[in-house]
């Protein structure tokens, strides 16, 4: 990608995302951690229109940031008597260690891999990622569909509260 | 200087280590879930990566896994919350520290 608009993005997106990603790690508040892993998500919304993925970038602005930071905001109040603290058990210094090794691990094997790169964009259309996914993926695609209805089911019969559970052993 | 499929892969690199960081080091059920999302959206980024970059005979294959993903993520986050809640209704926690039931 050439261009002194796509490098600035580029870097610019980087270091937002990666500062609201530390954010989330360093936040005391948990509530304030979701806003900083809510400002991580619309990073990488950027990131995904900066590699023409415009559908992509509103499905994850849409399901990450309108749905999960919600539904993780609504686990966090329905839980008040826990605490809001966004501590770190015993493990945090090995965690950290891992993570630096892992990272370097990769990054070492990014820069010294020979990447093959096409340089002109494929230009995808959404319309073409709606083909495939009913034709090539239909499949996967139906299967998908499925495990999401069973895991809402999944998710309604497991906050059910005692009394509504006795109320239905009646009926 | 113009920017490579390196550049993204580093980005999504360091994501996904401060997701596993923020996952394995929390104290908070909540919290180590919000680092499963970063490693997730980690994971998102080297595929649509890849899906821009690479030589491939049909580029769109990248995007059609990250509606997967992204399908399985939201699932996944909707199962474990409501596992949280569930947790917290029966112990008053959800201290990761403290949930250990199975421990003798």
């Amino acid at each position: 990608m050439e261009g002194f608009g796509v490098t600035v993005a580029f870097w610019i997106l980087a270091a937002f995302t990666l500062v609201a990603a530390a954010g989330v790690m360093v936040a005391r508040n948990l509530l304030h951690a979701v806003l900083f892993l809510v400002l991580t998500f619309l990073g990488i919304a950027g990131f995904f229109v900066l590699l023409s993925a415009e559908f992509l970038a509103m499905a994850q602005v849409i399901i990450y940031v309108g749905a999960i930071a919600v539904l993780i905001l609504f686990a966090i109040l329905l839980t008040p008597r826990s605490g809001r603290q966004n501590s770190e058990t015993r493990f945090a210094l090995p965690a950290t260690l891992l993570a630096i090794c892992l990272a370097a691990v990769f990054i070492f094997v990014i820069f010294d891999a020979d990447w093959s790169e096409v340089e002109e964009d494929p230009s995808l259309a959404a319309s073409e990622l709606g083909e495939a996914l009913v034709s090539t993926w239909v499949v996967p695609f139906e299967i998908a569909s499925v495990l999401l209805t069973a895991a809402l089911v999944g998710a309604i019969m497991l906050v059910r509260s005692p009394e509504e559970e006795a109320e239905d052993a009646l009926a | 200087m113009s920017i490579g499929i390196e550049h993204f892969l580093t980005v999504g690199a360091i994501l996904f280590a401060i997701g596993l960081m923020v996952a394995l080091s929390k104290r908070n059920a909540v919290g180590v879930l919000m680092g499963v999302e970063l490693m997730l959206n980690a994971v998102n980024l080297t595929l649509l990566a890849f899906s821009r970059f690479s030589v491939s005979e049909r580029p769109i294959t990248g995007q059609t896994f990250v509606v997967f993903v992204l399908t399985v993520a939201a699932a996944e986050a909707a199962v474990a919350l409501a596992l949280a809640v569930s947790v917290y209704r029966n112990r008053e926690t959800v201290d990761v520290d403290q949930i250990n039931l199975l421990k003798s």
